[in-house]
């Protein structure tokens, strides 16, 4: 450090100076700076990787096809992710998210094939369900301040037992619904490849919900929120409008994944999606969203979705047995949230 | 621009800012204040002292719109006002930066200083897409930190946690002062620094007060009251004891009014 750095107006000395870059000594502390400032670049790093290495593997691995096939297994639980995002970057957690889209399209299914609305109006209903669903929720966690993860553990069976009951357990196919219910599980030629519209559909949530995250006054909020609720409190942010409006937001991406759902399986089932909530919440935490909020971004979710899409494929087309896939993805979780802890050291 | 501190502060030719007038603040059986009047003129660092109990954060959040007083009134430049919350009192450009520091730790300094009053782009993107203009935003920013002579922090872009304690109070600091406002008040400023960064903060004071803006500084450090206040309010018991100048009283004489072995 020398004089002239600290050639300015107010009284600072060298020291100053010196303590200013302290953390930035060390390559590991410098690596750790990078990480911290742009978290996707370590579930990115990770994802190639992994299809290098089961490219490797499996010379299935890498056509065409199978990429493919891989966005459209991720089509469903990455968009769930994306409202999991929201919730997690407001420090909360959402453990009803697959609950509410399997009851959002229920609703589609059966309003549509057993009391014959149109299309659009079922749909239009489905969205409606999952902005109820988000509302309820965002309701108990802001008028009650119940922890999130209480708050959508109930709903969660509440939301279930209300798809039972709506649907008598029944499944709706594919077959009887009208065309634009399974549009998303159309595919259509780019090329050699043939894409699913559901993935294009997720991804267009992926683009809408990472420009209003990053470039809106709403997104900052969303983050200001999630990373020090009385400070965002004090700088003037409406913080109980900004929670509710992300469960609102939620809800309505939900509505969405319902859709997709639909397509996918080419069916309704109230049996559907058990596993989702915990796979939306693993794509988040893969992705280097910080589940103490505040910290994360849906590029980074979407990566984390590809990459346990990625291991499991990879592993399947491996020959190993499924246990394996899940024993990886756990394995994966754990790395992942130790990187995240390692990262916020930066704060020292 | 040092002239307006060397006088003796406290001129009745001035027009004050800031007044207060026989606040009442009871909680429950508890009264926290009992009459207090305080007046603050432009361009002066009032200091606010007094021990644990005497009413000083209940002052401040009467002032500042935390707490309603129970009777009494309040003046900014001579017009009469009732704040309600906090934003009332944001919004006649009374700013507080507030002890635990109301920061957010993962955004930039950026986007700190403009935190709950975004600025959008111009056109059709900022009116439909409501996208923000992080450029002009971050451009004000320096602007506004070369302004105040921080000049620790001439990266807005890093994140605020990277930040030491005493830059971290200087983005405070600035988000107050940034935004044309009339009165900035700092609630313990220095609590949590070491010595330089004490002195950061307190040179920060000192260049407010000096571009004309009044600030109300609570401490518990009587050398840095002395340091840096124009005047200084004793309160004791719910009451203002005495209000004093570091020329006429010395930190011993200020202590003992606090306590209560002496009277002004």
């Amino acid at each position: 450090m020398t004089q002239q750095q600290t050639a300015g107006p107010a009284s600072t000395g060298p020291a100053d100076l010196a303590e200013e870059f302290l953390d930035r000594q060390t390559p590991l502390s410098r690596i750790r700076n990078v990480l911290h400032r742009y978290p996707a670049v370590s579930p990115a790093l990770v994802l190639l990787i992994a299809v290098v290495v089961f490219g490797l593997l499996n010379d299935r691995f890498l056509r065409v096809e199978n990429l493919s096939l891989i966005t459209q297994q991720v089509s469903v639980v990455g968009t769930l992710a994306i409202a999991q995002t929201l919730i997690i970057l407001t420090a909360g957690i959402d453990l009803s998210v697959g609950a509410v889209m399997i009851l959002s399209s229920m609703v589609v299914a059966q309003l549509a094939v057993n009391n014959g609305l149109p299309a659009p109006v079922a749909l239009l209903a489905g969205l409606i369900v999952g902005l109820a669903a988000g509302a309820l929720n965002g309701f108990l966690v802001t008028r009650f301040r119940l922890p999130p993860f209480i708050v959508t553990l109930g709903t969660l069976n509440i939301f279930i037992a209300l798809t039972l009951l709506y649907s008598n357990g029944a499944t709706v196919r594919g077959s009887a619904m009208p065309d634009l219910l399974t549009w998303t599980g159309t595919t259509f030629p780019v090329g050699p490849v043939r894409i699913s519209t559901g993935v294009v559909v997720m991804l267009l949530l992926y683009i809408a919900i990472a420009f209003i995250l990053g470039k809106t006054a709403w997104g900052r909020h969303v983050y200001a929120v999630g990373d020090d609720k009385e400070a965002a409190r004090l700088a003037g942010i409406a913080v109980n409008k900004v929670l509710m409006s992300v469960y609102l937001a939620a809800g309505a991406v939900l509505a969405v994944g319902a859709w997709i759902q639909i397509g996918r399986t080419n069916a309704a089932s109230p049996n559907a999606g058990v596993d989702l909530n915990l796979d939306s919440i693993t794509a988040v935490v893969i992705g280097g969203t910080s589940l103490f909020g505040g910290r994360g971004s849906v590029w980074g979710t979407l990566l984390g979705a590809l990459i346990v899409g990625v291991f499991r494929n990879g592993l399947s087309l491996a020959g190993l047995d499924v246990l394996y896939q899940t024993l990886a993805v756990g394995v994966l979780i754990i790395l992942a949230v130790s990187i995240d802890q390692w990262i916020r050291k930066v704060k020292s | 621009m040092t002239a307006t501190h060397l006088e003796p502060a406290g001129t009745q030719v001035r027009q004050p800012i800031l007044q207060a007038r026989n606040l009442v603040k009871t909680f429950g059986r508890v009264v926290g204040l009992d009459g207090v009047s305080l007046d603050l003129y432009p361009g002066e660092v009032l200091a606010i002292i007094g021990d644990n109990g005497a009413g000083k954060s209940t002052l401040i959040k009467c002032l500042t719109g935390a707490e309603i007083p129970d009777t009494g009134e309040l003046m900014v430049s001579g017009q009469p006002v009732h704040f309600k919350r906090p934003q009332d009192a944001r919004a006649h450009g009374i700013e507080t930066v507030y002890q635990n520091l109301a920061v957010s730790p993962a955004l930039d300094v950026a986007s700190n200083l403009f935190l709950g009053r975004e600025e959008r782009r111009a056109g059709i993107l900022g009116s439909v897409f409501r996208m923000l203009d992080t450029k002009g935003m971050r451009t004000k920013a320096k602007q506004e930190l070369t302004r105040l002579g921080i000049s620790t922090l001439q990266d807005v872009t890093v994140p605020v946690e990277n930040l030491s304690g005493g830059q971290r109070q200087a983005v405070a600091v600035a988000r107050a002062a940034a935004f044309g406002s009339k009165v900035v008040v700092l609630d313990e400023p220095t609590a949590a620094l070491g010595v330089r960064e004490s002195n950061q903060v307190l040179q920060l004071v000192r260049d407010l007060r000096d571009r004309g803006l009044p600030v109300i500084l609570i401490s518990h450090n009587m050398p840095h009251v002395f340091d840096v206040a124009d005047r200084i309010h004793i309160q004791r018991l719910g009451k203002c004891a005495a209000t004093i100048t570091p020329q006429s009283h010395t930190m011993t004489d200020a202590v003992a009014i606090m306590t209560g072995a002496a009277s002004a």
